[in-house]
């Protein structure tokens, strides 16, 4: 197969996703890509050019060796491709499902200037289920153990990423996290039938394998503040990630009305404390049924709360989203998807105020027609609201899914830690250190709201410096 | 896991139970609470540190069987385990010396104004409790309260104990009688709070509640419990659970809490049912 010409592999298709049917999947909680076969995935492996300077490399935030992983599926090496990957990506099932490749590594692919993209990510995510799905997950060597202790708070993917470079070089490390699961966004955010959390959990389980202590039910700021961690606990180092957790409310008319969730609260009620199980489970949401749902955003979030409502049998799902389709943050895949599923996407539409009755539940929302103006400091075009456009519509929940910012525990607690106006952390780039001897941080508390590959990016960074400070003492 | 290592009834549906939870034991201040999860398919909720022993590692937790999960928890003995407790979670009472201190407590409020009262005592306030329940069996941490007090009442509403009238009436009565009240503390069921504040307000009195929204992490993650505060959403987990009386929306507050009343009815009758058919299989074994 090595022996096919560039112009012949420029020939083969991209392979799609084998997918849920839509009518089906959006009455269901299972995962909607149901992967590659070992087939396709070579034959999508034969694609890729194998460019001398592959560009596709430079694209991925983490500079997965992506030209070598494709040439060992190719070869048929699915278990050396795992390996390969897991040079540089602990999560590669975890990515493989949600990283935003087609801004990332497969916009740099060469392949893509003229015809479809290698799809890397799809490639990614097969080689990860292979090797789980073979039940031989390689547990890393850890180096015999040095006797220093590290701290890491909060266990999304910053957390879990840091842990395990960490945990690899020697060092006693103790995972503490608030919730009573393990995983951060990963387990009470994305939903499951887009990341199943078994797979969260089957990552874990490797951690723990490695002799990455966990504890759960355990809240640093409160507990233990960042200097008992250090002073009394005996942490030689603490890495904060712990995420942007704390919802953005609109500010306007009624939305503390019965029916108006923020995102966190509606998709945790569901991941987390699986109340579409009610009453097998003992948390309750509230029924969706025939009802009408609006979600206000545009970004993943926002996807993945207004799909689970469909879940939950909404009748109308609304996306209320004030500027275009172009400007929506949301993977590309996650919007195809909800439309699929029959999503009614508002655009350019905002909400000025949610309407209640007099007992205090939501029954409508009033709306004005954007339209977009010059670009603002984000560098999308500005949304300018049309005077006199205002409509309402009958409305049963609300999801308000417009960000989230930086949860204020940790670093009220701990004075010294710099933070930035917006209240995000403020570490050396380089290094992730914050202004506080000791004290490292990064993922979404230092960047707000981003992407669980650049929260993975910053784990790896912050376990490489603070290995770094640790053998040789110098701050 | 978090062992019980006692657990009795004080009243009625209202037990205490002490939980081995040595860290937030050596850390909770009055004021704060724990979040409790007691089995996989659980859910989370909210309850008062009523009192913490540091040397045994102890925290106690005073609950009321109001629905299916205080129920359940209700049902638990010494030597059972609680899956989750998590905290101290929320702002600690702002105390101080204020001079005259009224902590008020209604029904199962009383568990959760106690701490705070204790505390209002070492601050040094000449402290007034008005203890508050529907009839006398229903009366709790009488002597708890005493031992605290400079003053010490008991109200009930059918009058067949202590002074028949209530929570209000006394407070009123005390108020005409033209003892100086720095401050107040009151905590209870909505309707009762916002009667506090309305008989406060008048006479500019510093009044406090707790308020209880319903909650689900309770770590300002999930803005499940914010409330309004003067107009302006705060999250009752993080800024609070206590708020200034007089600034307090309590019509928006029971309207919130009423959101699930629905849904909670039926996981009562759900867990009911098991209840039962746990009670037939046992009657069955024993008949085998
Ligand atoms: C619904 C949703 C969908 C998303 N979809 C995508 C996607 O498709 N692709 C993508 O790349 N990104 C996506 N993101 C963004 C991505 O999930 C985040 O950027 C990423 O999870 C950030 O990782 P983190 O480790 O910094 O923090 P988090 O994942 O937020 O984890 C932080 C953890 O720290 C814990 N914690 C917080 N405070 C404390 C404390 N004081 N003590 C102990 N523990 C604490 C929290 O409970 C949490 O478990 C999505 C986000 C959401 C909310
Ligand atoms: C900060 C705080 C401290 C509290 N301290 C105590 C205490 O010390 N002792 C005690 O007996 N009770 C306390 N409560 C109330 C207690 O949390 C609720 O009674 C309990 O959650 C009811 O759950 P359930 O399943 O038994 O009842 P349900 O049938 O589910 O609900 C009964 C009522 O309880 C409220 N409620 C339901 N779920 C929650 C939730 N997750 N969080 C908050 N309220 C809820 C609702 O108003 C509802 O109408 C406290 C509440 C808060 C917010
Ligand atoms: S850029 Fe595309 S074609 Fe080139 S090595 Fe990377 S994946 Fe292969
Ligand atoms: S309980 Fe979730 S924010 Fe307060």
């Amino acid at each position: 197969m090595n022996q096919l010409t560039p112009k012949e592999r420029m020939k083969i298709p991209r392979h799609s996703m084998i997918e849920q049917d839509p009518a089906e999947r959006s009455r269901n909680f299972s995962e909607v890509n149901l992967g590659y076969t070992p087939e396709l995935a070579i034959e999508e492996a034969q694609r890729c050019l194998q460019c001398p300077k592959p560009t596709c490399v430079a694209g991925c935030p983490v500079n997965i060796q992506i030209k070598d992983f494709i040439t060992l599926i190719a070869e048929g090496d699915f278990i050396g491709a795992v390996k390969k990957i897991k040079e540089d990506n602990a999560l590669p099932a975890i990515c493989g499902r949600v990283c935003p490749q087609e801004e990332q590594c497969e916009e740099a692919c060469v392949v893509g200037k003229r015809g479809e993209p290698v799809a890397i990510g799809y490639l990614e995510r097969f080689v990860a289920d292979y090797e789980r799905e073979s039940g031989k997950i390689d547990v890393p060597e850890v180096k015999v153990s040095n006797g220093k202790k590290v701290a890491i708070v909060g266990s999304g993917p910053a957390g879990l990423s840091c842990a395990k470079d960490l945990r690899e070089k020697g060092y006693e490390v103790t995972v503490f996290e608030a919730l009573h699961e393990l995983g951060g966004v990963l387990v009470y955010g994305i939903p499951e039938f887009r990341l199943p959390k078994e797979i969260v959990r089957t990552e874990i389980d490797g951690l723990k394998r490695m002799g990455v202590k966990f504890e759960t039910d355990a809240i640093i700021g409160r507990v233990f503040t960042v200097d008992e961690l250090m002073e009394e606990e005996g942490y030689d180092a603490v890495f904060l990630g712990v995420g942007a957790g704390l919802p953005w409310f609109l500010g306007i008319e009624g939305e503390n009305l019965n029916g108006v969730y923020s995102a966190n609260e509606f998709l945790t009620r569901v991941n987390l404390m699986k109340a579409y199980q009610f009453p097998e489970y003992d948390s309750p949401i509230l029924d969706c049924h025939n009802k009408n749902v609006a979600v206000f955003g545009g970004g993943n979030t926002a996807m993945d709360a207004v799909r689970t409502s469909l879940r939950l049998g909404a009748k109308n799902a609304y996306i209320v989203y004030r500027r275009s389709e172009k400007e929506m943050p949301a993977r590309v895949e996650e919007i195809k998807h909800a439309k699929e599923e029959g999503v009614q996407f508002m655009l350019l539409t905002n909400p000025v105020r949610l309407i209640g009755d007099d007992e205090g539940w939501l029954k409508g929302m009033e709306l004005i027609k954007m339209e977009l103006g010059e670009p603002d400091e984000s560098g999308r075009r500005r949304p300018i609201p049309i005077e006199g456009s205002n409509f309402t519509v009958d409305i049963d929940v609300a999801v308000i899914a417009i960000g989230n910012g930086p949860n204020p525990l940790v670093t009220q607690t701990t004075p010294e830690i710099e933070t930035s106006r917006r209240g995000t952390i403020v570490v050396d780039p380089e290094t992730m250190k914050t202004s506080k001897k000791g004290v490292f941080a990064g993922g979404d508390i230092v960047t707000g709201g981003a992407t669980v590959i650049l929260a993975m990016g910053a784990g790896r960074k912050a376990a490489a410096a603070i290995d770094h400070y640790l053998q040789n003492g110098a701050w | 896991m978090f062992k019980i290592i006692e657990a009795r009834f004080l009243a009625e549906n209202i037990k205490l139970f002490e939980i081995e939870a040595p860290r937030i034991a050596k850390k909770r201040k009055a004021g704060q609470f724990v979040i409790v999860r007691i089995h996989e398919h659980g859910e989370r909720i909210p309850l008062t540190i009523a009192d913490s022993d540091v040397e045994k590692g102890t925290i106690t937790i005073i609950v009321q069987g109001v629905g299916k999960t205080t129920r359940e928890l209700n049902l638990k003995k010494k030597g059972d385990i609680i899956l989750d407790v998590v905290g101290p979670l929320g702002q600690p009472s702002h105390i101080e010396n204020f001079g005259t201190a009224v902590s008020i407590g209604g029904g199962v409020g009383t568990a959760i104004a106690y701490p705070t009262a204790v505390a209002l005592k070492q601050a040094g306030n000449y402290v007034i409790t008005i203890n508050g329940a529907r009839n006398k069996d229903l009366v709790i941490l009488e002597e708890e309260m005493k031992a605290v007090s400079d003053e010490a009442y008991i109200t009930t509403d059918d009058g067949s104990y202590g002074y028949h009238g209530f929570v209000t009436d006394k407070l009123q009565e005390l108020i005409d009688q033209g003892k100086k009240i720095d401050f107040v503390l009151a905590i209870g069921p909505i309707p009762m709070m916002k009667a506090v504040a309305d008989v406060t307000r008048p006479y500019g009195i510093k009044t406090v509640v707790s308020l209880n929204p319903i909650m689900v992490d309770g770590t300002g993650m999930c803005g499940g419990c914010r409330v309004l505060i003067d107009g302006k959403a705060q999250f009752a987990c993080v800024d609070g659970p206590e708020f200034d009386a007089h600034k307090v929306d309590f019509k928006n507050l029971a309207d919130r809490n009423k959101m699930y009343h629905k849904y909670e009815q039926e996981a009562l009758k759900h867990f009911e049912e098991k209840c039962k058919l746990t009670e037939k299989i046992n009657t069955l074994e024993q008949a085998e």
